[in-house]
């Protein structure tokens, strides 16, 4: 995970809202169309790009409604020749049981979320609304994780989890999902913090209102689209995390859904892997990814062109 | 003035907890790698402090170049097609029309997807008997036997995971390099247009020069990520054959975890660390800069 600032880069959707940017100035240029065979080949590019693009997702969907033998058979059938969801009844009864991976996930990805909101408001208001001594040298140290890769650091973080009994749990891991997600998401704060107006900060002083009073006030109101996508990348990515449970959750009732996804390959129905039921922990896993994304779409790619996140 | 001494206390409290969040688990954890890396510790034994020998013993280790090697002839190999790739479908998408931004948004779904899921995916996709992959080549008649794509060729096994890899991300660029696209002002387009320029002129001449910190950055980007690649070699390839296949994250795992090395897991994390290093601030620079 990295985060990236990208130079001019304001609100374009991926879907493309058309956002104007400052007005006219910002318009994208419409080139002389091109001759209608050129229009007609990239047209039929674009819909090409996005069949392939599709079609591996809905491979898997099929491939976990195909009936037991079906999904064992080889060479595989493209397209089910009966329905069946004995597949997503395995997964159900699987080890611990699906609802318990969901939860863990789900557990896991909320306090993500929760640490990294409290966190990166607190702190984001700080560093944008106070006079706070060695400021930009503080914010250098709070974005630090950027330059180590977490990755490098899962063996003492291990260690040191273990001294406080902090592995196989799940706010352990959450721990780590924060400390992925801190940087970018302190810094779409900063940014969104500094936006709000000044008077409206003054107003409320004059009023007499507290520091906090105002963060509630005149803050929270104002930096929601941040929250939202704050919370929106903090939930995706600790959803998907995989090396950071696979190191610190090593009892399976405390697996997420990644992790038990990986171990459901070993687990045979009919003497190979069971296919159908990984195709169907894939199906589950993806559903919550894709409906976030397609309901909150500005959200998303307003986090992607501020902080990009991989 | 006593209201400024006020109100910096007051930030500083608020900016408190999130720095000790970065110092327990960032920082520590950082300087303890170094303490750890200088002991030979198995975990089960007490650690015993040998100084600087876990760095010279990495030096001898071929494990440890063969990693590195595949690591870095996986980024090699990817980068291109990423930035490559990634800005043909920007320019191909990068007007407003409701086919480009339906493509633009169907490009973008793999990206929001877990890594492990769609490795896991591409996994079953590209294995040999049960796979649709070999179903569909055998059926255009590209080939007679089904292919062994994982765990029996390197080679094979590092092009399945780059294209499954190039299915998941290409997306990402290309948002970024649209967003750039986007945001060149419509006169430079118009006047290259009056001075006579073509579509390819402009691509070259206009569009690409403009857009260039973008391509960079994302290059940068794409490098770190291919750096520190796990997840997919770990569930496609699972290293196999015979390791060659095992990234450098891949090998620390090994070595810190299953196999609880834990001071030459820690070297060789300190190594990583330090490869990466250089791209972060190179990229930090360009980011700065470009705020400007």
């Amino acid at each position: 995970m990295t985060s990236v600032v990208v130079p001019g880069a304001t609100a374009v959707d991926v879907e493309g809202v058309d956002t104007p940017q400052s007005g006219d100035q910002h318009r994208t240029y419409r080139a002389p169309r091109p001759p209608r065979p050129t229009r007609y080949l990239l047209g039929a590019l674009c819909v090409a790009i996005c069949t392939i693009m599709v079609l591996p997702i809905v491979a898997s969907v099929l491939a976990s409604v195909k009936p037991t033998e079906e999904a064992a058979q080889t060479p595989p059938t493209y397209v089910p020749h009966g329905l069946s969801f004995d597949a997503y009844r395995r997964l159900w009864e699987y080890q611990a049981g699906l609802p318990t991976y969901v939860l863990n996930s789900f557990g896991t990805a909320m306090l993500t979320v929760v640490f990294t909101l409290v966190l990166t408001i607190l702190a984001g208001y700080g560093l944008a609304r106070f006079p706070v001594p060695f400021k930009e040298p503080l914010f250098v140290v709070l974005l630090l994780a950027l330059i180590i890769p977490y990755q490098a650091l899962l063996t003492p973080i291990f260690l040191t989890f273990a001294d406080f009994g902090l592995t196989n749990s799940l706010i352990g891991l959450a721990i780590i999902h924060t400390a992925i997600q801190l940087p970018f998401s302190l810094y779409i704060m900063r940014n969104s913090f500094e936006a709000v107006p000044r008077e409206l900060e003054e107003a409320a002083m004059i009023d007499g209102a507290n520091s906090v009073q105002i963060l509630r006030r005149v803050f929270l109101p104002a930096v929601v689209p941040a929250i939202i996508t704050v919370a929106l990348f903090a939930f995706i990515t600790s959803w998907n995390e995989y090396l950071g449970a696979l190191v610190m959750m090593n009892k399976d009732s405390k697996f997420t859904l990644p992790l038990i996804l990986a171990s459901s390959r070993t687990e045979t129905s009919l003497g190979g892997t069971d296919w159908g039921m990984l195709q169907a922990g894939i199906t589950i896993s993806i559903i919550p990814c894709v409906g976030v994304y397609l309901l909150l779409q500005k959200y998303f790619v307003a986090g992607f062109l501020t902080g990009a996140v991989k | 003035m006593r209201r400024t001494r006020r109100r910096k206390l007051i930030g500083t409290i608020y900016v408190m907890p999130a720095l000790l969040f970065v110092l327990a688990f960032t920082v520590y954890p950082f300087a303890r790698m170094f303490w750890i890396s200088l002991n030979d510790w198995s975990l089960i034994t007490p650690p015993e402090y040998v100084g600087l020998d876990n760095f010279s013993r990495i030096l001898d280790d071929d494990q440890f170049w063969t990693s590195l090697r595949f690591t870095l002839k996986y980024t090699i190999m990817i980068t291109p097609i990423l930035i490559i790739g990634g800005y043909l479908v920007a320019l191909l998408t990068a007007s407003n029309t409701k086919l480009r931004r339906f493509t633009r948004t169907v490009l973008f779904v793999p990206v929001v997807i877990g890594l492990g899921a769609s490795s896991l995916l591409w996994y079953w996709l590209f294995s040999a008997r049960y796979g649709l992959v070999n179903r569909v080549l055998q059926d255009l008649g590209l080939i007679g036997e089904p292919i062994l794509w994982l765990g029996t060729d390197a080679n094979l096994g590092n092009w399945a995971v780059i294209i499954s890899v190039v299915w998941k991300v290409l997306g990402f660029g290309m948002i970024l390099f649209v967003a750039a696209i986007q945001s060149i002002p419509t006169e430079v387009n118009e006047a290259a247009t009056v001075d006579g320029a073509n579509g390819w002129q402009r691509t070259t001449r206009v569009t690409l020069p403009l857009t260039m910190r973008t391509v960079l950055l994302v290059t940068l980007v794409s490098v770190i990520g291919s750096l520190l690649a796990f997840d997919q070699f770990y569930l496609m390839t699972a290293g196999q054959p015979f390791n060659q296949t095992a990234t450098s994250v891949f090998y620390v795992y090994l070595n810190s975890f299953p196999f609880l090395k834990l001071g030459y897991g820690a070297a060789l994390s300190l190594i990583l660390a330090f490869i990466i290093l250089i791209f972060t601030v190179t990229q930090m620079i360009l980011t700065r800069r470009s705020q400007a």
